[in-house]
């Protein structure tokens, strides 16, 4: 906001023969719906809080852990492990952070969302964003936003239940890159729960290359639960730790970060939430009551 | 000295329309317009030349004219109004013509706009919320009309290079809704159901034809060279589009779209390629460098949605009140040559 206005102040006192307006009024908008830039709408944020309230609050019963970490103002880049068929750590964190701040929270996702007829509506509806360096760049720097992404991507979701908690490769550290170019924080969350509440047995390659899809998996839920374990979670204890933010001292708005800056910083954000998942696995006594 | 302008496409609703706005204006002296049809609204004095976009007359006409100003609106965005290859041969061969010409040794010209479109960054599941002028689309574009205007802007691109002392713009407008003009959107929206894509809502942007007109006008008084996206503040659904209209949606379905849309082409209802792309993604570009450089706009992407839909309300009840407009050119002779016309200036 404040660089807008500067900028069109620059503008004015560069094209000195324009007239100067009395700070235009704003024009006319008639709009009908409430569907912002994003795609996002308030109204279907709010049904979604309200259908998500009780599975947040009574079926995985979610304990955060650090809360007063995350920033009440200004934008900051959340950051968290993904896990789950179908990952039920993203609503659990937009809608946490949404109940106790009072603050939107954009969640970055696969593009391949975009291309799905009715969820990719829905997603958008419900706070999803596509994940384009562009688009995290504007929500965090001139909107001052909280964006959630999963460095992970799709590799995060789509391991076996054996391979549980053990964080996959961090992408090629885009995240910072953003983080930096946009002068804002890096906040991670290290998230227990959700590996179990849809835990993947099985993964059939042929399925997914065939439908162009990142994993095609056979759950523990499908398997109790038939074509009902499709959105039938398992009721697994979710507790949630928000680690220190993470500052990067660099200028905002470069051109070119240093690539093995970006990564070692990435590497170090990934070593601290996996450090602090093994953590709060040492100290878990059940999946279910934690 | 006033300016002395081209303006192709005269034939066409920008051409028409640039040339009344420019009549207006006592800094342009000579107005040349060019098509290889008659104008189809009235003009005070407009020189209309009636030539096609080759070569060897294009030089001529901007050696005898002496135009310091090349307004090129003449770049078909709408792909159902002609064939693939009438539309190369306009967008393309023409652009390159007309450039060849404007860059010729001992050309007067001093400014070149060009009119392109939103089309050239495309509209994929891949794409930004905001395209920024300096960003291209990540695949190459497979519809006829895209790569027609990559062509031309990329003539454009050696035109500027090549011609450091000519100002260049190109402007890439969004799509267009208003009062007058006729695009595959606007007849969409005045269909009793608007076709929509099942489980698809894209955010679409709009820009008004007046802003359009404006912005033209714009950049050629202020000589702003550079790429500039023209369109509306914000983005709106496509449901909420209809809704504006007070139509309701007509959902295709989502896979094998184009097989569905073929039998509302033999119906009349076209919807080319690049529009049901759009239906299923939207498209968005970033309008704050043209704001930057000054420009203000008259109306935001529901404004221009607005407008189109009160236009389309009056049309209903009134019909089309403006009288076709038939050009006689022995009378347009008559009043702007024969010495009996008394010109009150």
């Amino acid at each position: 906001m404040a660089s807008e206005e500067r900028v069109t102040a620059e503008a004015r006192g560069a094209l000195v023969h324009l007239p100067r307006q009395a700070d235009a009024e704003p024009l006319p908008d008639p709009r009908q719906s409430d569907v912002d830039e994003w795609g996002r709408s308030e109204h279907t944020r709010q049904l979604a809080r309200r259908l998500y309230e009780p599975l947040y609050k009574s079926w995985f019963r979610v304990e955060w852990e650090g809360l007063e970490k995350v920033p009440t103002d200004g934008g900051a880049l959340l950051v968290a492990n993904h896990a789950g068929a179908i990952p039920s750590d993203a609503p659990v964190i937009m809608h946490g952070i949404e109940q106790e701040l009072q603050r939107p929270v954009y969640g970055l996702a696969d593009n391949i969302f975009r291309a799905a007829p009715v969820v990719g509506t829905l997603w958008a509806r419900a706070g999803g964003v596509a994940a384009h360096p562009e688009n995290a760049y504007r929500l965090l720097r001139e909107q001052q936003q909280l964006v959630l992404v999963f460095p992970e991507g799709t590799k995060g979701p789509g391991k076996l239940y054996s391979e549980r908690y053990q964080l996959r490769r961090f992408g090629r550290g885009g995240f910072v890159e953003i983080a930096m170019r946009a002068g804002v924080p890096v906040i991670p969350i290290a998230v227990m729960g959700a590996e179990e509440s849809m835990p993947i047995v099985y993964k059939n390659n042929f399925l997914a290359r065939t439908f162009g899809l990142p994993y095609v998996p056979l759950t523990a839920n499908m398997l109790l639960l038939g074509p009902l374990g499709l959105i039938g979670y398992f009721p697994a204890k979710f507790k949630l730790r928000v680690l220190d933010p993470v500052h990067f001292d660099v200028p905002p708005d470069q051109e070119r970060y240093s690539r093995s800056r970006i990564m070692d910083e990435a590497e170090a954000i990934r070593v601290r939430l996996q450090d602090n998942l093994y953590d709060m696995l040492r100290q878990r006594r059940s999946v279910w009551f934690g | 000295m006033g300016r002395r302008v081209l303006v192709t496409g005269l034939s066409t609703f920008w051409g028409g329309r640039l040339a009344q706005a420019l009549e207006k204006d006592p800094d342009v002296d000579v107005i040349v317009g060019l098509d290889t049809r008659e104008p189809r609204v009235e003009l005070e004095r407009t020189e209309y030349v009636r030539a096609d976009q080759s070569y060897s007359i294009l030089n001529r006409i901007v050696r005898a004219t002496q135009v310091d100003t090349v307004l090129h609106t003449f770049l078909i965005v709408d792909s159902t109004r002609m064939s693939g290859r009438a539309l190369h041969e306009i967008n393309v061969i023409g652009t390159l013509n007309l450039l060849a010409a404007a860059g010729a040794a001992g050309s007067p010209v001093r400014q070149v706009v060009v009119k392109s479109s939103t089309l050239v960054y495309g509209s994929s599941y891949e794409d930004p919320v905001w395209f920024r002028e300096e960003m291209t689309r990540r695949h190459s574009a497979k519809t006829r009309v895209e790569r027609s205007l990559l062509e031309a802007e990329s003539y454009l691109h050696d035109f500027a290079e090549d011609n450091p002392h000519v100002v260049v713009t190109l402007l890439r407008f969004s799509n267009v809704l208003g009062t007058d003009i006729i695009t595959p959107t606007s007849k969409a929206l005045q269909l009793p159901a608007v076709p929509s894509i099942f489980g698809f809502d894209p955010l679409m942007q709009f820009v008004e034809e007046d802003d359009v007109v404006r912005c033209l006008e714009f950049v050629m008084r202020e000589q702003v060279p550079g790429i500039y996206n023209v369109a509306g503040d914000g983005r709106l659904p496509w449901s909420e589009v209809a809704a504006i209209c007070n139509k309701r949606l007509w959902p295709l379905p989502p896979v094998l779209t184009r097989f569905a849309a073929e039998p509302l082409n033999r119906l009349g209802i076209e919807l080319p390629p690049e529009m049901l792309d759009l239906l299923r993604y939207g498209r968005g570009v970033d309008n704050r460098r043209l704001k930057r450089a000054g420009f203000q706009y008259g109306y935001t992407s529901a404004g221009a949605v607005d407008s189109f839909a009160q236009a389309s309300r009056l049309r209903r009840t009134v019909g089309d009140s403006r009288p076709a407009y038939q050009y006689e050119r022995d009378v347009e002779n008559f009043f702007r040559r024969s010495p009996a016309v008394v010109k009150n200036e």
